[in-house]
Parts: C-alpha cells; sequence; structure tokens
C-alpha cells in the first residue's frame, strides 16, 4: 500500500521543486500569499498558548506543525463551499473566512465562537471524534439536489478513521457520489496513540479502496502539494464526480491540548528535529530563498502586520460584553419550552433575592 | 367550513401515518424521506408505501443500512434547506445514532446561536406486545425527553398520527415522533382528507371523570381505557384518562387541571420505572398540585429489565389488573 499512495510532493523540504511541471503553476505571489497565512496562523496559535498560560483563555488545542495541511485546503475552496472543521482546524477555518475575534471567544468558552460570518458556511467545530463527516456528506448532498456545484471540505484525523462514523460517511459519499473532500490529516497521534496502534493500515489513503473513492496522500507539510490535491478533488467534486480522500502526513509539534504533556508518550525530540527539517514556513522560506524572492524587510513588515492584527482581535475579545446568564437558555429550541421558560424564571427570582 | 363538509376516511394509524407523509410530500419540495427500504419496498411495516413510486427516489431515498448515517447525512440536509423524515426501522435500533441526535442534532441551534438549525423528524416505530424478536420492541422513550433541544411525541391513533405528524414537519425543531407498534393497525379512526394539527405539547382528555386522573400514552392508552371501563363496572369510580400524545414538552396545564379537579393521579406506561416519563409526571403534579392531592400518585409501568423475549413480554407489560390495582390504591387510599 506504501508503493500504491507514495507521499506526493511539490516542494522538497529542502526548498526546491520536486518535478519542472509544477514550474508554472507556482507563482512568487501565491507563495507569498500561503507564506503569509501560514504565518499568521502560526503566530496565533502560538499567542494562543501563551493566552492560555496566562489564564486569559481556557484549555486549547494548539495546530503548530499542520499549517500548510489546513491552510493548502483552505485555499482551493471557493466562498459558498462548506467547511466541517474539529476542534485542531481554527488554521483553516482562519483562512476561510472566520474572524479572529470570535476565533478567539471560542476558546474563552463562548458560543459567538462557533458562528462565523453571514455568507460564510463553516459548521462549529465537530468535538465527538469524526461524528462531523456525516455532516459534510449530508450538506454537499444538499448542494447537490439545489443542483449547485457547491463542495464541502471536512476535516478529521488519524484517529477518526477507527470511528464509525468515519465509515459510513465515506460510503454515504460514495454511494450517492457527494461532492464531499474528506481531508485527514495525518499528524501520527491520536493524543497518545500513535497510528501503529490505531491500524494496520500502512496509509490512511488505502481506505478510500474499499470505497471506490479516489484517495490519494500527500506531505501535508508542503503547502502547494495541499494545496494542488485539494483543488483537484475540488473539481472533481464540482463537475459532479463525487468525493475524494486526501490523507495529508503531518505532524504536530506540540501536545494534543494545552492539558495535555506530549513528552509522556513520544520523544518531544522529533518535535525540535522536525522544526530544522519538514516544517511547512521553513520549507516556504528555504523556496523564496531559492527564488531570491525572501526579503527581511518584507517578512519583518508581515511579522508585524500581524502581530497588531492579533492585538487587535484579542482587545475586542476581551472587552467583548459577558455572557448574560439567559444566554444558557437561548436557541435550544426556536421558542424555549415551558420547563425551560419556568427555569429562567426561577434562576432569576434567585439571583435577584441574592442581590437584594 | 361546516363540519359536514369535511370529507374523511376511516384509517388505521399507519394509514395516518403515511397520508401526513404524502400530503406533506406533496406540498413541501424541501421534505425528504430517508431510511432502510422506505423505497421501493415501503418500508418495512408499509408506512411509506407507495410514496417512492408517487415522489420518486430522489424524495424517498433508500440508504445504506446505517442508522448514524442516515441521521448524521440527515443533519447535513436539514441545515442546508431540506426537511428529512427519517425513520429508524425500529427505536431499539436508533442506538447507533444516539450520538448524532445527543450532540448534534438536538444542540446546533444553540451552538450556532441560531445560524444553524435542523428540522428533522425522526419516525421509529416502537414498543411491546407484538412478538417481535429481542430489541425490536425497547421502549425507551425517557432517553429522549432526557435530550435537551428534541420534542418527543407519540400519538396512539390514526387520526393524532396524521395531525401530530404534519405539526412535526412544521417545527423548527427536531422532533422524535415515535409510533407504538400494537397501534398500526389495530383500530381505525375517522381521518379529514385535509390538512389539519394536533398541536405538539398538548394532551388529548378521551374520558372525563371525577375520581382520578389516569396519564398514559402510546399503546397503553387503549389497555388503560379497558382497564378503566372494567373497573367502572365493578366500583363506584369515576376515571378521567389523558392521553399525554407529547412527552416533552408536557402538557402542563390539561395535566395540573385534570389532578386538581380529581385528586388523585395515576400514570400508565410501559416503559422501565426508572428514569421514566411517569417521574416527570409526577414532579409536575408536585409542582403544580400537591395541595390538591388526597393519595400517593400511582405509577404502572415495565420494570426495571430490559424489554424482554417476546414469551416474557405479557409478564412484562403492564396488564389491566395492575391498572385496575392502582387506581384503587389511590382511591381508597
Amino acid at each position: 500500500m506504501l508503493d500504491q499512495f507514495p507521499i506526493q510532493q511539490v516542494i522538497h523540504q529542502d526548498g526546491h521543486i520536486t518535478d519542472e511541471k509544477y514550474k508554472e503553476k507556482i507563482s512568487i505571489d501565491k507563495t507569498k500569499d500561503l507564506y503569509y497565512k501560514m504565518l499568521r496562523a502560526r503566530l496565533l496559535d502560538k499567542k494562543c498558548v501563551n493566552l492560555q498560560r496566562q489564564g486569559r483563555i481556557g484549555t486549547y488545542v494548539p495546530y503548530e506543525g499542520q499549517e500548510a495541511a489546513q491552510i493548502g485546503s483552505a485555499c482551493a475552496l471557493d466562498e459558498g463551499d462548506w467547511m466541517f472543521p474539529t476542534y485542531r482546524d481554527h488554521a483553516a477555518t482562519l483562512t476561510f473566512g472566520f474572524s479572529m475575534r470570535n476565533l478567539l471567544l471560542n476558546w474563552r468558552g463562548r458560543y459567538e465562537g462557533n458562528v462565523p460570518p453571514e455568507g460564510i458556511h463553516i459548521f462549529p467545530p465537530g468535538i465527538p471524534i469524526a461524528s462531523q463527516l456525516l455532516h459534510a456528506t449530508g450538506a454537499a448532498w444538499a448542494e447537490k439536489k439545489h443542483g449547485t456545484d457547491r463542495v464541502s471540505l471536512v476535516y478529521f484525523g488519524d484517529g477518526a478513521t477507527s470511528e464509525g462514523d468515519f465509515h459510513e460517511a465515506l460510503n454515504f459519499g460514495s454511494v450517492f457520489d457527494t461532492p464531499t473532500i474528506f481531508f485527514n490529516q495525518n499528524n501520527g497521534y491520536a493524543i497518545s496513540v500513535p497510528m501503529e496502534k490505531q491500524m494496520k493500515s500502512k496509509t490512511i489513503a488505502q481506505k478510500g479502496l474499499g470505497y471506490n473513492i479516489p484517495s490519494v496522500r500527500i506531505d501535508g507539510n508542503d503547502v502547494f502539494a495541499v494545496y494542488f490535491a485539494t483543488q483537484e478533488a475540488v473539481e472533481r467534486a464540482r463537475a459532479g464526480n463525487g468525493p475524494t480522500l486526501i490523507e495529508a502526513v503531518t505532524w504536530r509539534y506540540g501536545a494534543h491540548t494545552t492539558a495535555d504533556d506530549a513528552s509522556m508518550y513520544r520523544d518531544q525530540k522529533e518535535s525540535e528535529i522536525r522544526r530544522q527539517t519538514t516544517d511547512p514556513l521553513l520549507r516556504i522560506e528555504r523556496f523564496l530563498k531559492a527564488q531570491s524572492a525572501w526579503e527581511e524587510a518584507w517578512i519583518n513588515e508581515l511579522e508585524s502586520s500581524i502581530m497588531s492584527e492579533i492585538e487587535t482581535a484579542l482587545e475586542e475579545m476581551e472587552s467583548y460584553p459577558d455572557h448574560e446568564f439567559a444566554h444558557l437558555f437561548d436557541h435550544v429550541y426556536d421558542q424555549p419550552t415551558w420547563t425551560i421558560q419556568d427555569q429562567v424564571n426561577e434562576h432569576l427570582a434567585i439571583k435577584r433575592r441574592q442581590t437584594q | 367550513m361546516s363540519t359536514t363538509d369535511v370529507k374523511t376516511k376511516k384509517l388505521t394509524m399507519i394509514e395516518g401515518v403515511r397520508e401526513a407523509m404524502r400530503l406533506m410530500l406533496k406540498e413541501n419540495d424541501d421534505i425528504l424521506i430517508l431510511g432502510e427500504d422506505v423505497g421501493k419496498n415501503g418500508g418495512v411495516f408499509r408506512a411509506t408505501e407507495g410514496l417512492y413510486e408517487e415522489f420518486g427516489e430522489d424524495r424517498v431515498i433508500d440508504t445504506p443500512l446505517a442508522e448514524s448515517g442516515i441521521i448524521g447525512n440527515s443533519i447535513g440536509l436539514a441545515v442546508n434547506g431540506f426537511r428529512p423524515i427519517v425513520e429508524i426501522q425500529f427505536l431499539g435500533f436508533i442506538y447507533p445514532a444516539f450520538n448524532q441526535l445527543m450532540t448534534h442534532a438536538t444542540r446546533l441551534r444553540q451552538r450556532s446561536m441560531g445560524r444553524y438549525t435542523v428540522p428533522l423528524v425522526v419516525r421509529a416505530p416502537y414498543g411491546v406486545g407484538v412478538r417481535a424478536p429481542e430489541i425490536h420492541s425497547d421502549s425507551v422513550e425517557g432517553l429522549f425527553t432526557h435530550m435537551p433541544g428534541i420534542k418527543v411525541v407519540v400519538p396512539s391513533n390514526a387520526y393524532d398520527a396524521k395531525g401530530l405528524l404534519i405539526s412535526s414537519l412544521e417545527d423548527p425543531d427536531p422532533v422524535l415522533f415515535l409510533e407504538p407498534l400494537r397501534c398500526y393497525r389495530s383500530s381505525r379512526t375517522e381521518v379529514p382528507d385535509e390538512k389539519y394539527y394536533i398541536d405538539i405539547g398538548k394532551s388529548s382528555v378521551l374520558k372525563t371523570g371525577e375520581d382520578i386522573s389516569v396519564f398514559t400514552w402510546g399503546a397503553m392508552v387503549q389497555d388503560t381505557l379497558k382497564a378503566v371501563k372494567e373497573l367502572e363496572k365493578t366500583r363506584n369510580i369515576s376515571c378521567e384518562v389523558i392521553d399525554l400524545r407529547t412527552l416533552y414538552p408536557l402538557d402542563k396545564n390539561t395535566i395540573s387541571s385534570s389532578v386538581q379537579k380529581t385528586g388523585r393521579a395515576a400514570i400508565v406506561h410501559e416503559a422501565p420505572a426508572t428514569g421514566g416519563v411517569s417521574n416527570d409526571v409526577i414532579s409536575l403534579i408536585n409542582d403544580t398540585s400537591f395541595l390538591y392531592l388526597r393519595a400517593p400518585i400511582q405509577r404502572v409501568t415495565g420494570f426495571d429489565t430490559p424489554v424482554p423475549v417476546y414469551s416474557l413480554e405479557q409478564e412484562y407489560l403492564p396488564s389491566a389488573a395492575k391498572i385496575q390495582a392502582a387506581i384503587e390504591r389511590a382511591v381508597d387510599f
């Protein structure tokens, strides 16, 4: 299976293009744009880890190391398409138009953090593993029934492929030819359990074979490999030729969450080595340098503009009005049921008594 | 229009369910039916018979055999403009989809602050007493009334089934529509051809009485009426019988005003006692009508055992004798 699903690369980790055929497809402008998006995501992620340490946000889920997988894929979508993220995919949602303030509000324990801007279809992050894959096939199926060429893209990890919902979603997608991109980020670990304990399969891409779904295995740290593979999958879906499974092989540098200690189950030296070798941003830096297109002034300007964007979003998040207790009861039903209404009234009465 | 103008037909409950679906499929192109064997086969109980032929395979959809997949996909369809009716072949087979209901269908509205909503109706035949194989007879409505974000309804006859299903299909929130198997073909009721609504959250007073209020639903409705009529012949007791029809949200006004009138209450259901909906009825009476009570509230329920194999199901089901004994306990207290 490793032979059948080789890891496809466009830009080698040392920065050279692996095949001349890609040369004309890669412009310096596009490269810089992808680099900017990855840097923006990385700086935000680092900031969030610090915010959690300072107690300014709750438990945080870092994605550092997976920026190319998320940004390369998000950039292949158009407005109107549907994105179904997990809790580790906010580099993708940010890139697809989610506001940074709302993203931070999510980590502050706010429902606002699940709400995308009007007209942008991003589902609240899937929490129970793999359960969101079925919504992605359902929403894409609806687009097909509406007669549009919109697609859905759903993120999930290596561990998710053990869940029944993964298999049910691939089967539904296959049977009903839904325009869905099943985008797997194989970062090698489901919290602490490594891939070889998760499955006997050598690849995740091969799992598409059982459902007759075109499948591909790519270097998930190579933003162009991700971008091109996702574009191809999106074109297939838009043309009415059904779903694609993409396995993007990547690595998370940090722990599963800020409440997790990765050194309990793996040697974190591996992450240090990878920062110097397979890192998605470093690879583009090397590529741009090889093209003599890396300018210190540009990168400095980029960093300072991103940092000021983050500071502004952070201020907006921290000055956001507090939750009112009524929000606890809002939107459970279209109209509150009498049991909820009674509970609101009782709760209010006690609160009033306490403040008198 | 005077009532004499209303055209009616005598229908079984399953025909009432089918009539509601046919009417709504005709009226609203966004309505789809998804389930196992619901297409060509017309459903294992024939609830969707003829609908595949009439509305085509794009609207009456035979799905792969995967309950989580069916409900998960229906959530995606519902969020993106459709109104799916899911048929789960038996309520006892809904468990693989529990996660999709509990963590998604019922809370997408709140999680997204109203951006994404799930107008989804899940129909499920259920209940004890049709000599079905194991698991097929599970009676577990309490698992779903405990889920914030969904409504749970149970018709017991064709008229209620049609009106309740129409209301469910116009409700903006997920509705679990339980269909008691024993009621499917046990009787016929006059059902108007036209569209009408039975409101979710409204119970039905089947028989008025003065001494005790008996609350029940689903297949136990007919058993309860029969037991009560027998008892009224032998004892000078006048019973009020109320078919709750909606298990969440309960009909607070009808339940409390009935108990305030009679001063006594019994609840009859076939689901296990602990965690059963009877406990919510008792709470409601406690909260609204405690000082009106003249006797402890009685419960007649299934046991805290799994619904058994069919050779034991008559032992499991609340019997007429048990219903009568409970009423007498309350009246003689």
